[in-house]
């Protein structure tokens, strides 16, 4: 083999370039280490997770500015604070921006960026997928938040979509008014971005363990990451196929919503909900996951439970597909299909209970150290157990009667949500920034921001459960003030900002954190999974020599068997070695190059011009085309070449 | 990435020793990508289904419209595409690539008489019955369904033909640019003949039907059909031999993943071909 060894700037070790002199060009990809270039191009996972992360801490940002919006005009009765019109677009785009550009993208980040460090993989199994799948992402988001800056103003009609609002006749206020149509793209696109990321994590989970690693050894992160990906690929056709219903309607003249025509609006919301509910699993199974690996790294103690807790997510992701529902409980869909939807849903607590129950064990008799992580796990399960209940007082049809549409349903799904998946979400922040970053996040300003994003999450949504009960509907921009709910949304307003303030002082604290915040060492909490294992930020090539796992906390099992582990490893540098090294992938341009074409087509589309369209079809056609014949490209480290301590960091 | 690892000795297809679970990544990658398929197809063909059974008033037979006797011998020659799918899988793997060629283009050529025939029978729908995607609610779900299902075709035969041409590239990396260019122009050839056979095929059918004879089709349409012939012989060029080839048994995968999705494409017809168009004749007493 040539033997032309360079420096390479970003790891520090010697790079053996393998290409052969004569490669063209075209078939030549790129290997910038550093700068703009590199994160465009860029396909390794841990990237490809911060680029996940910012973008949807970004829109985190936006949903939540757009949820003081509505705060704001529900302060005091009879507002004018902004019109119903406007109205309509905030709540339709705060949930929107919420469910698939904030919290979906964070459990996205954290799969990319946590998941293949926690099975000892060196990437995902299609790096450049990957990064497909994130610049879809990105496309996907831009065409959904257009309406901020076009004629058309923001999509009106509910993140629900139901049928007939986004019929011509209803959601065009004028020709060329495309707020819907890029609603209904935008939603098409995130759908193929999450289901190409899907794919690409259930191939890694199963097919790039590290040897020992069994199923039954995974991390329970690993094992929701498992979950959530099957869910997600299960049940986004059907929101696919629903959404090409509607584009039909609106573009070609069919009648599947249209009543003239015979259509039944009602199959839209059966359609919806079949992805729909398990949409909701698909937010909760991460934080479940992230909840799993923190409460026993500072309960010092292992999971409590470990087959059952996995089951029990197996369990949850499946019976989430026969629930759906209980959405629709007041359509009149007969008593028989009601009491099963009932049943359905009430077995759903059981296994959610589990858990609980196996993370009150893992607590159970514990050494506590309450780090600002471990106060939002804690957060997590007392708050996801008040959802819970509310949930459970829906499940019952005769009583869902009563709280349908109502801000009692707000109430409940905000207790999940923010109560749920946020809070497990930020707590996984604080978790993982030490081994991003390499740097910790103050204790006394992560418990300020814990106590303050508490205290203003509980103030706005608990009063919400009693004006709910009494009859204050959803999605009303403005109430009367005899109607004696004037009072309670006053408080609900105000703990929305102080939610808002407790979230500024959590993002103002990591930002500051990110630059000037203390050096933190390796493994900084004393964990118990594979990531920790890693100098602090993981090198490009995350693990120097592939690790071998014997028992289920790999890296507890690591720190306690420390000459067995050295001596493996000793031998395992040099077999690696006969074989050339480790083998790293270049990067590429053309998943960013097919995103832009899908881009460009789906604008056109939105705009009804299908020339162009299928213009940007052929770029990303292109893209992919380029993308299957340039050369395989990679390169070659050594990391253990240089002396002989097969755990030497760099 | 073991696609480009060294390795000496005859290929195991059916197992990759770096993967842990011994199946290579692209035919899980794949097999995960059907299951969410079956569901895309399965919200399509529910959809029919229940509009079958809330038949607005003014719902035209489909037994007046349907030819059941076409639809099952382009039914059939679908099926047939898939034994020479199968036939293409096993010959990349012995690493017969003139073999692996000649059942790609078999494949190609009966997914795209199917599709022909799909054209067709939409096109007569339209002009004979006024079945249109807004004609009727059984117009929308018919064409949304059955057009779905024919784009998958379209898109399993653009990803043939791709594979086809990429099979031509030469093994000498420096060669690439030149590669690049002819393999864009034989793409191109290839589209025009693909566009410009159906055409010529369909004004041969629909001059049949109308009842004129050979002499006025040449005489009408002999542009297009010498345009065919022009064709063949640039895709014939394209074809020569032109020295070694990066393409052989280590692109056994990439043929089998293209494969799975073809069969998948033609499973689903078999439960569309029952569902849509032989379910309209079961009588129920």
């Amino acid at each position: 083999m040539d033997q032309s060894l360079t420096k390479n700037e970003f790891i520090g070790t010697e790079v053996e370039q393998t290409q052969e002199a004569k490669r063209s060009w075209l078939f030549t990809r790129p290997d910038h280490k550093t700068g703009l270039v590199n994160w465009l191009t860029t396909v390794d996972h841990k990237r490809i997770g911060i680029l996940y992360g910012i973008s949807a801490l970004f829109f985190f940002l936006v949903g939540g500015v757009e949820a003081l919006v509505i705060r704001l005009q529900l302060a005091v009765p009879n507002n004018d604070f902004i019109s119903a019109q406007t109205y309509n677009e905030m709540f339709t785009m705060h949930a929107t921006t919420m469910i698939f550009l904030a919290v979906m993208p964070l459990g996205a980040a954290f799969f990319n960026y946590i998941m293949p460090l926690q099975i000892g993989a060196r990437d995902v199994a299609f790096p450049r997928l990957n990064g497909f799948a994130y610049w879809l992402f990105l496309v996907g988001a831009i065409i959904l938040n257009l309406g901020f800056f076009v004629k058309s103003g923001l999509p009106d009609m509910g993140w629900f979509g139901y049928a007939p609002l986004t019929s011509t006749a209803f959601s065009s206020e004028f020709a060329g008014d495309m707020s819907t149509d890029m609603w209904i793209m935008g939603l098409q696109v995130l759908g193929v971005s999450s289901v190409i990321g899907s794919l690409n994590f259930i191939v890694t989970i199963i097919n790039m363990r590290a040897p020992g690693l069994t199923m039954m050894r995974l991390p329970v992160f690993t094992w929701m990451t498992l979950f959530t990906s099957f869910l997600i690929i299960l049940a986004f056709p059907a929101i696919t196929i629903a959404l090409v219903n509607v584009m039909m309607d609106r573009n070609f003249g069919t009648h599947f919503f249209e009543v003239s025509g015979g259509g039944l609006p009602i199959l839209w919301q059966h359609l919806f909900w079949v992805f729909g509910h398990p949409e909701v699993y698909i937010l909760i199974l991460p934080a479940m996951g992230i909840i799993s690996e923190i409460l026993p790294t500072f309960a010092r103690k292992p999971l409590f439970g470990y087959p059952i807790v996995v089951f029990s997510g197996a369990l949850i992701g499946l019976l989430g597909f026969g629930v759906w529902a209980h959405h629709m409980f007041t359509t009149g869909m007969g008593t028989v299909a009601t009491a099963a939807f009932t049943l359905a849903t009430m077995a759903i607590a059981v296994p959610t209970g589990v858990k609980i129950f196996n993370w009150i064990g893992t607590l159970w008799k514990g050494q506590l150290i309450m780090t600002t992580p471990m106060m939002f796990a804690l957060g997590f399960i007392w708050m996801f157990m008040m959802g819970g209940f509310s949930g459970i007082m829906h499940s019952a049809a005769p009583a869902d009667a009563q709280q349908h549409d109502s801000y009692f349903v707000v109430a409940h799904f905000h207790y999940v949500l923010i109560g749920g998946s946020v809070f497990a979400l930020l707590a996984g922040i604080h978790y993982w920034f030490p081994l991003m970053f390499a740097r910790k996040i103050p204790e006394f300003w992560g418990k300020l921001s814990f106590w303050v994003i508490f205290g203003g999450f509980n103030i706005t949504f608990f009063p919400l459960h009693f004006v709910g009960l009494n009859g204050m509907p959803r999605r009303v921009f403005t109430y009367d003030d005899n109607m004696g709910w004037s009072s309670i949304n006053m408080i609900a307003t105000i703990g929305a900002f102080i939610l808002g303030i407790g979230i500024a002082i959590y993002f103002g604290v990591m930002i500051y954190s990110y630059y000037k915040g203390e050096k933190a060492k390796r493994d900084p909490w004393g964990g118990r999974t594979l990531e920790w294992s890693l100098p602090i930020p993981p090198p490009p090539h995350n693990f120097d020599v592939t690790p071998t796992v014997h028992a289920r906390d790999a890296f507890w099992y690591e720190k306690h068997h420390k000459a067995e582990i050295a001596a493996e490893n000793a031998k395992k540098a040099v077999d690696d070695e006969a074989h050339g090294g480790i083998h790293m992938p270049s990067n590429s341009w053309f998943p960013i190059i097919s995103a832009a074409g899908m881009l460009f087509a789906a604008l056109m589309f939105c705009n009804h011009s299908y020339l162009g369209a299928m213009a940007g079809a052929v770029i990303m056609f292109f893209g992919i085309w380029m993308w299957s014949v340039e050369g395989p490209g990679g390169y070659h480290l050594h990391p253990t070449k240089k002396g002989d301590d097969a755990n030497a960091s760099h | 990435m073991s696609s480009h690892a060294a390795t000496a000795g005859p290929t195991d297809h059916h197992h990759d020793a770096s993967t842990s679970t011994g199946i290579p990544n692209k035919k899980l990658f794949m097999w995960g990508f059907l299951a969410s398929d079956c569901m895309f197809f399965g919200a399509l063909i529910a959809t029919h289904l229940i509009y079958r059974l809330h038949p607005p008033v003014g719902t035209p037979d489909p037994r007046d419209i349907f030819a059941i006797e076409l639809t099952s011998g382009s039914t059939f020659v679908l099926l047939m595409s898939s034994l020479l799918m199968a036939l293409a899988v096993n010959a990349c793997q012995q690493g017969n690539v003139a073999t692996t060629r000649k059942m790609l283009l078999g494949t190609i050529v009966f997914g795209l008489i199917f599709l022909g025939v799909q054209v067709y029978e939409f096109i007569h729908f339209v002009h004979a019955y006024g079945l249109t995607t807004s004609s009727s609610l059984f117009g929308s779900t018919f064409y949304t369904l059955t057009g779905t299902h024919g784009v998958h075709v379209a898109l399993g035969i653009l990803w043939l033909a791709l594979m086809y041409i990429r099979s031509f590239k030469p093994r000498d990396d420096s060669a690439g640019q030149g590669w690049i260019l002819r393999g864009f122009f034989h793409f191109l050839t290839f589209t025009a003949m693909v566009v410009l056979s159906l055409y010529t095929l369909l004004a041969l059918v629909h001059g049949y039907e109308a009842g004129n004879g050979l002499a006025y089709f040449f005489s009408n349409h002999f542009l297009a059909f010498f345009g065919c012939i022009a064709l063949l012989g640039g895709l014939i060029w394209f074809a020569k031999p032109r020295g070694p080839v990066d393409f052989g048994e280590a692109n056994a995968i990439d043929v089998e993943s293209m494969g799975l999705y073809w069969h998948f494409v033609d499973v689903v017809w078999i439960v569309i071909f029952p569902v849509v168009y032989l379910l309209e004749y079961v009588v129920l007493s």
